[in-house]
C-alpha cells in the first residue's frame, strides 16, 4: 500500500508541484495589486526567483523513483487510468527535470538583468512565474498522459501558455512571433486532433470500449485491428499536426520567431524539451500506426519530413544573421535528425534518438541561457554587432561557444555519440540512400553553426567594456555542459533505462 | 424517432453547417460573419442532440446544450468583442488573396475532395451518420482556406473556428464523440485560443496600428 501511495505521488507530483506554484504565485500577484514596485535592490535576483526551482526537484524525484518502478512492467497507473509511466514516461522526465533545473536556474539573474534595464518589475516576474510554471505543469501532463486525447489537451495547453511568453514585450516583433505561433501551432495541431479522432473512430470499430479507445497501451496491444486505411489518414494527419509543435515542415515557420522573441530561459524550455515532448507524442502514435499498417508508410513519411526540414534548417544556419534565429534553426536540425532516427525505427536507431533528445535539450538550454546573457548584455541579436566576445566576456564566450560546439555534435558531448549511433543504425537498416545526404547536410549546418559563432566569439573587441558573468548565471551553464558531456562519456547508469524506453517504442 | 425521420433532420443539421462554411466565404462583413459563425455552432450542437436523441443516450444531450452555448453563444460573442476597432475598414475583409467567386468555387473543390478522403470512413461502417462525415471534413478543409487566404487578423480566427468545428462534428458523426474528459479540455482549449488570440488582436492593433496581417513582416530571415 505504501509502494502504491509513492508511485501515485511521483506519478502527480510532476504536474501537480508546477500546477500548485502557478497557483501561489497567480496568488501573489492578485493580491499585491496596486502599482508595480521593485522587487530586489538592483543587479541582485528577487528571493522569489528561486522558489521555481522546486518544480525541476519534483520531477526528477517523480522520475527518480519511477524508474525503479517501471523497470520490467507494461508501465505503472494512477487515477485510474489518466496519469502512467513508462520507460519512456521516465526518460522525457528525467530531460524535463534536467532542462527545466537548469533554465529555472538561470531564472533569477535573467529577471535580475531585466529588472535593472527597466525591461521588468516585480509584478512581471510574477506573472512570468505564472505562465513558466503553467507550461511546466503542462508539458509534464503530456508526459504523463495515458490518454491520446489527454495528451493532445496538454500540448495545446502549452501552446496557449507559452504564447504570452513569446509576446511578453509587446514590440510589434513580440505581437508578431505569438500571433504567428498561436495561429500555426493551434491549427497545425488541430490536425492532429483530428487523426486522433480517426484513431478513436477506428478503435470503436475494432470493438474496443469508450474508455479505453484512446488508452495508449490499450490502443497499442489491440492496434492490428485497427482498419488500415482510417488508420493511414489518421497517421498523416498526426504527423503533420504533431510535426508542427515539433518544428517539423510544413508547418514550422512559427518556430524562429518564437523562440527568438521569448525570454531566453523560455526559448530554452520550448526549444529544449517542449519540441521533443510533442515528437514523442507522434512515436506514441506512430507505434500504433505500424502495428495496423506495417513499418513502411510511417517511415517513408518520417524520411521525407526529417529531410526537407534538414535541408532547410541546413540553408537557412548558412545565412542567418540572428543568433537567437540560428539557435531556433539549429533546433529544427536536431529534431530532424531525431525524427531519421524514428523513421529508421530499429531499436539501435530509437535508443539514438532518445539520447539525441537528452543531449539537445541540454546543449541547447546552455546555448539559449548564454545567448540570453550576450543580448542582455550587447543589447543586439545580430551576430554582425557583437565581436570579439571571448576577449570581453571570457566565462560567457566560453559557454556560448562550448554549448555551440556541442549542437554541432563534437565530442565529448552527448550529441556526437547520438549522431553517429542514427548514422550507424540508418546504414545497417540499408537506409544509406537517406543517410548520406543528411550526413551532407549536418555538414552544411556544421559550417553555418561554426563561422556565425566564430565571428562572434573571436575578432578585435575594440574600445567595448569588459563585463564579467556572475556565479547565478554562469553556474547553470557550466552545469549543462558537464551533463552533456558526461552522458557522452558515460550514460552507463542510464543504458537499462534509454534501451527499456526504445523498446516501449518498439512495442517489443 | 424513426429512422427515416432522423436521417432527414441528421442530414438538415449537417446541411447548414456546410452551407454556413460556405457563406463565412461569401460574406466580407466581418460582425455578419460571426453572426454565421453563431449559426453554424447551433447547427454544430444540434448534431449530437439528434444522435442522443435517436440513440438514448441523456449524455449527448447535456454536451449539446454545452456546445450550443459556446459556439453558438460564447466564442462569437468574443469574436465579436474583438472586432470594435477604431476605423471602419477593420469591420471589412477588404482584400482577401482569393476574390469570392474563386472562392466559392475552392469551396466547391474542397467539398468534392472531401467525399474522396473520406471513402475509406464510410466503407467502414455506413450509418446515417458516417454518411455525413464528408460534410466535417470539408468545413475543417474550408476553414484551412480561410485561414490561409485571410488578411484581417479577425478573420483568421474564424478559419480557426470552422476548422474546430469541422473536427467536433467529424467525432460527433463518426463515434458519437470523444470521451467527456477529452471533448471538455478540448473546448477549453479552443475557448483560450481564442482568448489569446483576442488579447492580442488587441495588442496587434497597438502596435501596428490595425490587424492588416500584411503588416506583419518584421521578422523573416
Amino acid at each position: 500500500m505504501a509502494s502504491g501511495t509513492l508511485t501515485t505521488l511521483a506519478l502527480t507530483a510532476p504536474v501537480a508541484v508546477p500546477a500548485l506554484l502557478a497557483a501561489g504565485f497567480a496568488l501573489a500577484e492578485w493580491r499585491a495589486g496596486g502599482p508595480p514596485h521593485r522587487g530586489a535592490p538592483p543587479g541582485r535576483p528577487a528571493p522569489a526567483d528561486w522558489l521555481g526551482l522546486l518544480t525541476p526537484a519534483a520531477i526528477l524525484a517523480g522520475a527518480g523513483r519511477l524508474a525503479a518502478e517501471v523497470h520490467g512492467t507494461e508501465g505503472t497507473f494512477a487515477h485510474g487510468r489518466l496519469l502512467r509511466a513508462d520507460a519512456l514516461t521516465v526518460w522525457l522526465l528525467l530531460t524535463v527535470g534536467a532542462v527545466a533545473a537548469l533554465a529555472l536556474a538561470a531564472t533569477p539573474a535573467h529577471l535580475a538583468a531585466e529588472r535593472d534595464a527597466g525591461r521588468a518589475d516585480a509584478r512581471t516576474g510574477r506573472r512570468y512565474h505564472v505562465l513558466v510554471q503553467a507550461f511546466l505543469a503542462a508539458m509534464c501532463l503530456a508526459v504523463l498522459a495515458a490518454n491520446l486525447g489527454v495528451l493532445w489537451v496538454a500540448i495545446e495547453a502549452t501552446t496557449i501558455v507559452t504564447a504570452f511568453l513569446v509576446g511578453h514585450r509587446r514590440t510589434r516583433n513580440s505581437v508578431e512571433a505569438a500571433w504567428k505561433y498561436v495561429v500555426i501551432c493551434s491549427a497545425g495541431i488541430a490536425l492532429a486532433l483530428l487523426g486522433i479522432v480517426l484513431l478513436y473512430f477506428a478503435a470503436r470499430q475494432a470493438g474496443m470500449s469508450e474508455a479505453l479507445a484512446l488508452d495508449w497501451p490499450a490502443l497499442a496491444a489491440h492496434a492490428d485491428r485497427l482498419d488500415p486505411a482510417v488508420t493511414r489518414l489518421a497517421i498523416v494527419l498526426i504527423v503533420l499536426g504533431f510535426g508542427a509543435k515539433a518544428g517539423l515542415v510544413p508547418l514550422h515557420a512559427w518556430l524562429p520567431d518564437a523562440h527568438s522573441q521569448a525570454p531566453a530561459p523560455v526559448s530554452a524550455l520550448m526549444s529544449g524539451v517542449l519540441l521533443a515532448v510533442s515528437f514523442t507524442a507522434l512515436l506514441r502514435c506512430r507505434t500504433i500506426a505500424d502495428a495496423a499498417l506495417g513499418p513502411g508508410f510511417t517511415r517513408a513519411v518520417l524520411l521525407a519530413v526529417a529531410l526537407l526540414t534538414l535541408a532547410l534548417a541546413a540553408a537557412l544556419l548558412l545565412a542567418q544573421r540572428d543568433y537567437k534565429r540560428m539557435l531556433a534553426y539549429s533546433s529544427m536540425e536536431h529534431m530532424s535528425l531525431i525524427a531519421l532516427g524514428a523513421a529508421v525505427g530499429t531499436p539501435l536507431a530509437l535508443r539514438a534518438s532518445l539520447l539525441h533528445i537528452a543531449g539537445h535539450g541540454l546543449a541547447k538550454t546552455v546555448a539559449f541561457c548564454a545567448a540570453g546573457r550576450i543580448l542582455q548584455q550587447e543589447g543586439t541579436s545580430r551576430i554582425a554587432e557583437v565581436r570579439g566576445l571571448l576577449a570581453r566576456s571570457p566565462a560567457l564566450a566560453a559557454g556560448f561557444g562550448m554549448a555551440v560546439a556541442a549542437l554541432a555534435g563534437l565530442p565529448p558531448f552527448s550529441l556526437f555519440a547520438s549522431e553517429l549511433g542514427i548514422v550507424r543504425a540508418g546504414f545497417s537498416a540499408g537506409l544509406g540512400w537517406a543517410v548520406v545526404p543528411a550526413l551532407v547536410l549536418v555538414l552544411v549546418a556544421f559550417a553555418g553553426l561554426g563561422t556565425r559563432s566564430a565571428g562572434m566569439l573571436l575578432g578585435d573587441p575594440g574600445d567595448r567594456p569588459t563585463v564579467r558573468l556572475g556565479a547565478a548565471a554562469g553556474a547553470p551553464l557550466l552545469a549543462g555542459l558537464a551533463a552533456c558531456a558526461a552522458l557522452g562519456l558515460a550514460a552507463g547508469p542510464l543504458d537499462g533505462l534509454l534501451s527499456d524506453a526504445a523498446a516501449v517504442l518498439t512495442g517489443s | 424517432m424513426t429512422e427515416a425521420l432522423y436521417t432527414q433532420l441528421l442530414d438538415l443539421a449537417c446541411g447548414a453547417f456546410l452551407l454556413a462554411a460556405v457563406v463565412v466565404l461569401w460574406l466580407r462583413e466581418l460582425t455578419v460573419v460571426v453572426r454565421v459563425l453563431a449559426v453554424q455552432g447551433v447547427a454544430l450542437a444540434a448534431i449530437p442532440l439528434l444522435i442522443g436523441w435517436y440513440e438514448d443516450e441523456a449524455a449527448l444531450l447535456g454536451i449539446s446544450a454545452g456546445l450550443a452555448l459556446l459556439r453558438g453563444g460564447l466564442l462569437p460573442y468574443l469574436l465579436n468583442r474583438a472586432l470594435t476597432g477604431p476605423r471602419d475598414s477593420e469591420h471589412r475583409e477588404t482584400r482577401p488573396l482569393v476574390n469570392v467567386a474563386a472562392s466559392l468555387l475552392t469551396a466547391a473543390l474542397l467539398t468534392l475532395l472531401a467525399y474522396a478522403v473520406t471513402r475509406p470512413l464510410v466503407a467502414l461502417e455506413a450509418t446515417p451518420a458516417t454518411r455525413a462525415l464528408p460534410v466535417g471534413f470539408a468545413v475543417v478543409l474550408i476553414g484551412f482556406f480561410v485561414l490561409v487566404t485571410r488578411r484581417r487578423a479577425p478573420s483568421q480566427v474564424v478559419g480557426f473556428l470552422l476548422l474546430d468545428n469541422g473536427i467536433t462534428a467529424i467525432a460527433f458523426l463518426a463515434a458519437s464523440g470523444v470521451p467527456v474528459i477529452v471533448e471538455l479540455g478540448v473546448s477549453f482549449d479552443v475557448l483560450l485560443a481564442v482568448l489569446v488570440l483576442h488579447i492580442l488582436t488587441t495588442r496587434m492593433r497597438a502596435a501596428f496600428g490595425g490587424t492588416d496581417l500584411d503588416e506583419l513582416r518584421e521578422l523573416h530571415d
